[in-house]
């Protein structure tokens, strides 16, 4: 009876397997042309500028003179910011979620972090501008004089800033980093964490082995958060005070990529300017894929080498070969 | 018998009036597509709505996408007419495929606005105070620059934060045109655009971004647009034009500066009025263009397009004022009348 059904069955598989095959194949396509289609419209800068436009810092549309580096420079600062703010913040919330808390807190909690996601930017945008700058600037105000004298927090108390950038990322970043972390905790089997506890460890031991075996899956929920930082333009815009210069300091108004192109996209009638907008897009495509592809190596020596990852992880004992 | 004869007449009546209107409409009905600048966006609109309240069978559609948008869609031929803030570029007009003319419609004004904290009087601003303020040259409130200007005003020693629009808009190309004019420092180190390389400050988004944060940075200082500042009942300065008085920006005075302009108005309308000569003028005034082909390719759009502009350019300017908007002067309206049987219809 089988027999009889294997041709069908074969032509069914067949049939799908083209069928699925079609449609991954058509994200690569999507990709790839998204690229060459960038690299087309920019062909004009990338001639005028080559890799200058990596290293300039002067954005002149009169002059025609343009280069990329207050931009990749603030988008950089901006998304690790976020993600040096955040990350301890989604891990907290999903060590607390998946672990300690009580049954019925749980579901409403998980409710508002993904609420958190729900939200548009454009929100996000509007808060930032009208509470949180204002808030930034009146903690920047009475900031005492030794942090100002540091280079991370000296021009003037604006509001308007890489730390209010910072600041709003993070709120947007958490949900994602969050619930993924959580996914990634509740997938810890059981049975790590009861033998954990069967040698006698204390619960925060315990949950040190469940974020030690979840791990790979930690690294990508928070990369899943920096991607989303990289890219996020209005609320970043509408906070970061859009002056492309390269500044350590948290209080100076900075741009980022995203922004430079949502601002100034519109008003742009000359080719030479529009080809520059367009090769920001490039340069932030070529980032976002180098820095997607190096999170993916880190998961991967993660996951390929246990044992060496056990070795390093291990508490180095004072004793080894004394002498 | 008869009231039954005269119902069927009647509805055959019906019937046919409706199928002929049909018929009409669908031999009739025009749709025009055009795209451009935000800042006359709100009068477009009226003007559209109206026009087809008078003219049911044409749609005109509006697309604010900005000036540089609009620019670039009609040299591609996507649009049927164009709309720009900053008047087209030569090289501009020389990489599009046939004669573009520009027509102004209706004129607007960009104020200054600031937060002093202890000051509430309005304040003068000269323009080259204003030039060396956004060159980042003068950079506390009670600089004598500004503090000459407003005698009896305590200015405290604040610092000053510029504040300006970080979107490419024809408010800004208004605002720094301005200042390439009383400032020969800011034609040569910036110069004019709708986005340009601020050399100070804090970029914010739309005159909405501008004006807060003017209104929570202490010691700030930007620019919107008079229309944002009328709407929104915000407070602002009066600016020294070129006569040496101190104006303070009204529908009346901008459209005078349009009235002086139209004196020495060049054949294609691309006129900077800013910094205008003569008196009650307020110097941060700018016309607002649509742009069309002088031989556009589709002359049925084109015949219904003409009747609009001349609609738009004399029974529209009634609908400026309550808008905010300056409406052209006579004169100009008359210049742009005669140039309009230009378009080879």
């Amino acid at each position: 009876m089988s027999s009889t059904r294997l041709p069908f069955r074969l032509g069914g598989d067949l049939s799908f397997r083209i069928f699925t095959g079609f449609f991954a194949l058509l994200l690569i396509v999507i990709v790839v042309a998204i690229g060459a289609e960038l690299w087309r419209n920019s062909l004009l800068s990338i001639q005028k500028f080559g890799f200058n436009f990596w290293a300039t810092r002067i954005w002149d549309p009169v002059a025609g003179e343009f280069g990329a580096l207050p931009f990749i420079w603030g988008t950089l600062y901006s998304a690790i910011l976020a993600l040096v703010l955040s990350t301890p913040v989604a891990l907290g919330i999903a060590v607390f979620l998946s672990e300690m808390a009580p049954g019925w807190a749980r579901q409403p909690l998980v409710f508002l972090t993904e609420l958190l996601a729900a939200i548009p930017s454009i929100v996000y945008g509007v808060w930032g501008a009208f509470v949180l700058a204002p808030w930034v600037r009146s903690l920047q105000v009475h900031m005492p004089d030794a942090l100002r004298a540091t280079p991370f927090f000296s021009g003037p108390p604006l509001g308007y800033g890489m730390l209010a950038a910072g600041l709003i990322l993070s709120v947007m970043v958490i949900p994602y980093s969050a619930s993924v972390a959580r996914e990634v905790l509740k997938a810890v089997p059981l049975a790590q964490r009861e033998a954990a506890y069967a040698l006698g460890a204390t619960r925060w031991e315990a949950i040190r082995a469940a974020l030690f075996f979840a791990r790979t899956g930690i690294v990508g929920a928070v990369m899943l958060g920096f991607g989303r930082a990289l890219g996020e333009t209005m609320a970043v815009t509408m906070v970061i005070g859009n002056n492309p210069q390269v500044s350590w300091s948290l209080n100076a108004p900075q741009y980022t990529m995203a922004a430079v192109i949502a601002n100034e996209f519109t008003e742009a009638a000359d080719d030479l300017y529009l080809n520059a907008l367009v090769e920001i897009g490039l340069v932030l495509f070529a980032i976002t894929l180098v820095i997607n592809m190096c999170s993916r190596l880190l998961i991967m020596s993660m996951t390929r080498s246990p044992k060496a990852k056990v070795q390093a992880e291990a508490p180095v004992l004072p004793e080894p070969k004394a002498a | 018998m008869k009231s039954l004869v005269t119902m069927s007449r009647r509805g055959a009546l019906t019937l046919l009036v409706a199928a002929a209107s049909v018929l009409g409409v669908s031999a009739q009905n025009v749709q025009i597509n055009g795209a451009g600048a935000t800042f006359p966006n709100p009068i477009y609109s009226k003007w559209f709505a109206e026009y087809n309240k008078l003219h049911p069978t044409v749609a005109i559609n509006y697309q604010s996408i900005g000036s540089g948008a609009g620019i670039r869609q009609i040299t591609n031929q996507t649009v049927f007419f164009g709309a720009t803030d900053g008047p087209m570029t030569n090289d501009q007009l020389q990489g599009a495929p046939g004669k573009i003319l520009h027509f102004p419609t209706v004129l607007g004004a960009v104020v200054p606005i600031y937060n002093i904290e202890g000051v509430n009087q309005e304040l003068k601003f000269t323009g080259p105070a204003l030039a060396d303020i956004f060159l980042g040259k003068i950079t506390k409130w009670n600089d004598p620059a500004i503090a000459k200007a407003n005698p009896g005003v305590n200015l405290p020693a604040t610092d000053i934060t510029v504040a300006h629009r970080s979107d490419g808009s024809g408010t800004s190309y208004i605002w720094v045109d301005f200042l390439a004019k009383v400032s020969p420092e800011w034609k040569q180190r910036v110069g004019v655009a709708t986005s340009v390389n601020w050399p100070t400050g804090v970029g914010a988004k739309g005159n909405e971004g501008v004006s807060g944060l003017v209104k929570q940075t202490p010691g700030a200082i930007g620019y919107v647009e008079l229309i944002y500042a009328l709407q929104n009942k915000i407070s602002y300065g009066s600016v020294q034009n070129a006569a040496g008085e101190f104006v303070k920006a009204s529908v009346q005075a901008v459209t005078a500066a349009a009235a002086v302009a139209a004196k020495s108005m060049p054949k294609d309308f691309r006129v900077s009025i800013t910094n205008a000569p003569g008196q009650g003028v307020y110097p941060v005034s700018s016309f607002t263009w649509l742009l069309l082909y002088e031989n556009p390719k589709d002359k049925a759009q084109a015949k219904i397009f003409v009747e609009f502009l001349k609609w738009a350019l004399t029974d529209g300017q009634k609908f400026a004022t309550e808008l905010g908007y300056a409406p052209l002067p006579e004169e100009v309206v008359k210049l742009e009348m005669a140039v309009i049987p230009q378009i080879k219809l």
